[in-house]
Parts: C-alpha cells; sequence; structure tokens
C-alpha cells in the first residue's frame, strides 16, 4: 500500500491542454474521487497516474517513488475498467488469476488467492462461469477482485458503476466502500456523479479543463467551495452576484448578502455569494427574520416541485430565480404565485472571489 | 397465408436451384469418376478403375503432393506473417500507415497473369529461377493480403481496453498478445488461413508460369493431362480432393461453433 503524488503534472494532445498543472496528493489508504464534466481531464489523470499515458511535465509518485516514465505493467497498480474488461476467453477464476499467473506465481498460491479474492466479492461459486453468464453487477465484481488479487499499491477505478443502474449502484457503492476498508488500499475514482463522489470518498478533487478546481472532503467542498464552478457542480446552489463590502457584497439594485465564510474578498472587487438551496428558509413574511442578522429577499413563487420527503420552490425576484428546499415537516405549503420572504444566515452564506 | 406459402415455396425453389447449380457439375464428375466409360458414356456402370489406375500415374500424385506441401507451407507463413503484421497496424501509428495499408489492396485485384510473369522475371532477375521454392513465394506473396484484410476486420472488433487490462495487471507485450489478443482474434486467423490455403492450392495462373516439368503442382499438371488427352483420372483426383477440402470445411466450422464464441 502506498500514497500517490501527482505533481505539476501536464499533458497537452495537440493543441489540447488535457491536464494543466496539476497537484494532488492521495494519502495512503484513502478513497479519493476526482470529479468532473466529461472532458474536464480526470480520465486523462487516471490514466498519466496508472502509467498508460505519460505526462508532458511534472512528476508522479507512488509509495514516495518516481514512476512517472514507468509503464503500466511495472507500476503494481490495480485498476478496474468503465466497461469491466473482462477477458472473454476465460473463466471468472481464470481472469482474476490473470495477474498472478503472468508473474509466474505457483498455481497452488494462485488458486488459494483466486479463491480468496472472489469470496471477497462474495462470487466464491461462480468461478467456473464465463463473463457473458454474469450479470453486470457481478462482471463488476469480477473486475474488482482480478484488479485486487495482486496486491496492487494503488487501486483506479475509472467510472466503475456507470454501467449499472440505480438500485444497484447504490448497491455497489456500499460493497466497493466496504471492500476498499477492508484491504486498506489507497483507492482513486473517477466519476462525472457528484453524489457517488459525496457518499464514498474521503476527499475529493474537482477537475475542470484540466485544472484542479478545488481539493478537499466533501464536506468542506459542500459547505466552503471556492468557485461558482465548485459551488454548482458539487450540489446545488444559489449565486448571487456584486460588488464585495467587507463583509458581504452589494448587488446592483441595493440589496446587501452578508456572509460569513469563504474567500476574503477586498471591499469594492467583483465577488459573489452561493447559497445552499436547504438553508434557506422561506415564509409568507410575518414574523421576525430569524436569525436576527439573516440575510432576507422579497420574491414570489413561480414554480412548486413536490417530491415526497421535501419540496422545492422556484423563487423569482428582479429576474433571477433562486431555488429553496423545503423538508415537508407537514406544515403549510405554500402556492405558485404567492408572495414570500427567504432568509438564510450569513453562516450559510458562502463568499466567493469573482 | 396464402402470398405467405407460396414466397416460401419460391424461396426454397430458389435455394433447391441455386445449390444445384452450385454443386450438380460436381455431382456429375464425382459419378464420372467412378462410371466405366472414359467418354462419359451412359448406362452407368460401377467401376473404381479409375482410382486404380490414378495409384499408378506418379506424376498426378507427386503433383498432387507438391500442391498439398506448398498449399499447408504458404498457408503457416502467410498466417503467421500476416497476423504479426495485421497486429502491427493495429498498434502502432508510424509515418506511411496509411500508404502501407492501401497497398494491400491492389495485389488481390491486379490480374494473376500480370503478377505472374512479374514473379517470373523477378525470380529470374534474383537468381532464384523456376521451381517449388518460387511457386511457393509467389504463393505466399499472393495469400498474405488475404490474411492481412481478414484479420484486420477481426481485429476492427477487439476492445482495446482488454490489452490495457492485461497490461495493469502485469503482463508484458508478449504475454498480452498470447493470452489475451490472439485468443479473441483466432477465428480471424483461422479464416486468413484457409483463405491462403485456397488461393495457394487452387493456383494455377502463377503456378503455371513458375513451375517446370519436373516441380509442378497439381492444377497445373491436370492442365497439362487435359492438353494430352482427357482420362477419367482426373475427374478421380478431383472426387478426392473435393471430399477432403469439404471435410476440412466441416471440421473449421466445428471449431468455430465449439472455439468460445458467444
Amino acid at each position: 500500500m502506498a500514497g500517490v503524488q501527482v505533481a505539476n503534472v501536464s499533458r497537452s494532445f495537440g493543441a489540447h491542454k488535457a491536464l494543466d498543472d496539476v497537484s494532488i496528493d492521495f494519502a495512503d489508504g484513502g478513497f479519493y474521487a476526482l470529479l468532473g464534466p466529461s472532458g474536464s481531464g480526470k480520465t486523462t489523470l487516471l490514466r498519466q497516474i496508472a502509467g498508460f499515458d505519460f505526462p508532458d511535465s511534472g512528476r508522479i509518485a507512488i509509495g514516495g517513488e518516481s514512476v512517472e516514465r514507468v509503464p503500466v505493467e511495472k507500476r503494481r497498480i490495480g485498476m478496474v475498467f468503465q466497461n469491466y474488461a473482462l477477458f472473454p476467453n476465460m473463466s471468472v477464476a481464470d481472469n482474476v488469476a490473470f495477474g498472478l499467473s503472468v508473474r509466474g506465481e505457483a498455481k497452488a498460491t494462485i488458486a488459494t488467492e483466486v479463491q480468496r479474492a472472489l469470496d471477497l466479492v462474495q462470487l466464491g461459486k461462480l468461478g467456473g462461469r464465463k463473463p457473458h453468464q454474469l450479470s453486470g453487477g457481478q462482471r463488476q465484481r469480477v473486475a474488482l477482485a482480478r484488479a485486487i488479487v495482486t496486491k496492487p499499491r494503488v487501486l483506479l477505478l475509472d467510472e466503475p458503476l456507470g454501467a449499472l443502474d440505480k438500485a444497484l449502484r447504490v448497491d455497489m457503492q456500499i460493497e466497493l466502500k466496504r471492500i476498499q476498508r477492508e484491504i486498506g488500499i489507497t483507492t482513486i475514482f473517477v466519476t462525472h456523479d457528484q453524489e457517488e463522489a459525496l457518499t464514498m470518498s474521503d476527499r475529493i478533487g474537482i477537475l475542470r479543463d484540466g485544472r484542479l478546481v478545488q481539493e478537499g472532503p466533501p464536506e468542506e467542498i459542500y459547505d466552503r467551495p471556492q468557485s461558482e464552478f465548485a459551488a454548482t457542480f458539487l450540489g446545488d446552489a444559489n449565486i448571487f452576484r456584486g460588488d464585495a463590502t467587507g463583509t458581504g457584497i452589494k448587488l446592483p439594485d441595493g440589496t446587501t448578502i452578508a456572509a460569513s465564510t469563504g474567500a476574503s474578498v477586498p471591499a469594492g472587487a467583483k465577488a459573489s455569494c452561493a447559497v445552499r438551496p436547504e438553508r434557506i428558509r422561506i415564509s409568507t413574511g410575518a414574523g421576525k427574520p430569524h436569525p436576527a442578522n439573516a440575510n432576507t429577499l422579497k420574491g414570489q413563487v413561480s414554480k412548486r416541485i413536490f417530491a415526497g420527503n421535501n419540496s422545492t420552490y422556484f423563487v423569482d425576484r428582479d429576474g433571477q430565480t433562486l431555488k429553496v428546499i423545503v423538508q415537508n415537516t407537514g406544515a403549510e405549503r405554500l402556492v405558485e404565485g404567492q408572495p414570500v420572504v427567504l432568509s438564510w444566515s450569513p453562516d450559510s452564506t458562502v463568499l466567493i472571489a469573482a | 397465408m396464402a402470398t405467405t406459402r407460396i414466397l416460401e415455396w419460391c424461396g426454397r425453389f430458389y435455394i433447391v436451384l441455386l445449390l444445384g447449380f452450385l454443386y450438380l457439375p460436381i455431382i456429375i464428375m464425382a459419378a464420372m469418376s467412378f462410371n466405366a466409360s472414359p467418354f462419359y458414356q451412359l448406362p452407368f456402370e460401377w467401376t473404381t478403375d479409375w482410382y486404380a489406375s490414378l495409384w499408378q500415374n506418379d506424376q498426378l500424385i507427386a503433383a498432387t503432393w507438391n500442391s498439398i506441401e506448398i498449399a499447408v507451407i504458404t498457408t503457416l507463413i502467410s498466417t503467421v506473417l500476416g497476423s504479426m503484421a495485421s497486429l502491427a497496424l493495429y498498434r502502432y501509428e508510424f509515418r506511411g500507415k496509411k500508404f502501407l495499408q492501401a497497398l494491400l489492396f491492389p495485389p488481390i485485384a491486379i490480374p494473376w497473369l500480370i503478377t505472374g510473369t512479374a514473379m517470373l522475371i523477378f525470380f529470374f532477375g534474383v537468381g532464384i529461377g523456376r521451381g517449388l521454392i518460387a511457386i511457393l513465394l509467389g504463393h505466399v506473396a499472393l495469400a498474405l493480403p488475404y490474411v492481412i484484410v481478414v484479420v484486420s476486420a477481426r481485429l476492427q472488433t477487439f476492445a482495446p481496453e482488454l490489452e490495457e487490462a492485461a497490461r495493469s495487471l502485469g503482463a508484458n507485450q508478449w504475454q498480452v498478445t498470447m493470452r489475451v489478443t490472439l485468443p479473441w482474434i483466432m477465428p480471424g486467423v483461422i479464416a486468413g488461413g484457409l483463405f491462403a490455403f485456397a488461393v495457394s492450392f487452387d493456383q494455377f495462373v502463377v503456378s503455371y508460369f513458375l513451375s517446370t516439368p519436373g516441380q509442378t503442382t497439381l492444377p497445373v499438371e491436370i492442365y497439362a493431362a487435359i492438353r494430352k488427352g482427357f482420362t477419367p483420372e482426373i475427374n478421380a483426383v478431383s472426387t478426392i480432393i473435393i471430399v477432403v477440402s469439404m471435410a476440412l470445411m466441416l471440421l473449421t466450422a466445428r471449431f468455430f461453433k465449439f472455439g468460445g464464441e458467444k
């Protein structure tokens, strides 16, 4: 087991900068998600770490040893591919045995290790099957068993759950996390699914256009996004843009919004504020705002979407549509067209430098 | 209802006609190899004399063995070289690759008569001359493009992640090729091999140019025999060849079925 250090890695394909000076430290034993839209460079970064492709510049180290010019077959990594990439001509057991067999391990050792790996992914009895006789979830488990049986230093997963349906995906998320904890392997996971990244990982790195936008534990990125992109890509956010006042921002119409978290932006500079929809309280305007220093805005409900445990209100104010999520507590529901007051604490308002 | 039945009947009739068109001449030839009359006279009189006299015809038997030997060696050489070339064209990007690939097709289209003439001149020029070695070299050259085209077509269906997966598990290039890529392209390699065998075994034009009286192949020998005067021995040797090649084809079909294909 080992940590992975990526330092100042850049990689271009022709004129396209797929990775632009990316540095991330993947701690030993951690579960790390690389999150980003398609074309953000997350898969390119994973392929550099795997050794399928070499960076133009920068350094990659696994367990402290520089590997940026070491080909994949010598890096001792385990990888799970998006479409599993199981060898169609081999049985499940032979697929899992492949990595040990090419290393020239003894037959008896291979048999024991393969059985142990298949048991770990709960496929102990299916060793004799061919890949095409398995369901999607089972193929996924075989791919995982095959990747970890060689005791790699790092486990790399390229959108491994993308091809599964929703219910199975949730099962596999839990399963993957359990297996990762059990063997304690450093895991780097590429995904475009923000929910997957939030629920599974210890840390998330958000990539955009080949650059690392923000990196940290899920809670930190969600609660204190450092850019509008991070705020809206990981979860939903209402964004207000204006001029920094030192304690928040002033909107073009003169309204001030106080923010007590996030970046410090000198007064007068352009800045924005992000507020999560579930942090906003919506009311008909009767009673005092709570807390006393809360930001308040008036608006009008333009739409309500009922989702059982919660409702999403779309509130129009001054040309902007804000999103508010309210838990279903049995309280009175607001109707479309109703004038409302929105309020939220400055603690829930994140200031972002433009 | 009635129209579908008529259509179905037409379809069957068409297939019978098609098979008849394909097989009737062969069946007649095979039947005549067991007919006593050397002039195809009826009534049919059963005999195996032609097979017996074929056994005495040393020239024809020698030519048959030459043909088989050359076809087998051509198949081996062109299948191995052709598959390797296909893999190289699949895996690597290099200058002039498109041009090289384009150059593979003209030999298939150029009339064998012209290729044969060119080879004759060339082999004389470099001192190989005529004979079995010249025929073998010529056949390999003719068969290679077929193998490359067929194996490359099969490689188009190969998922490149499989090679990447194998490498990520520590396999070197040789292990990747032998244990992952080759098993996948095997049906293509076998089909390419069959093509190569057929190109060589059927080959008349190029062999005719490159053979000498003592060193010749079966098609050339049959042609020479017909010119001297047709004997039903030719029917007999042709029948044997048809039976053997059909058996080979059926065997291949069986192999494909049990070859682990989905």
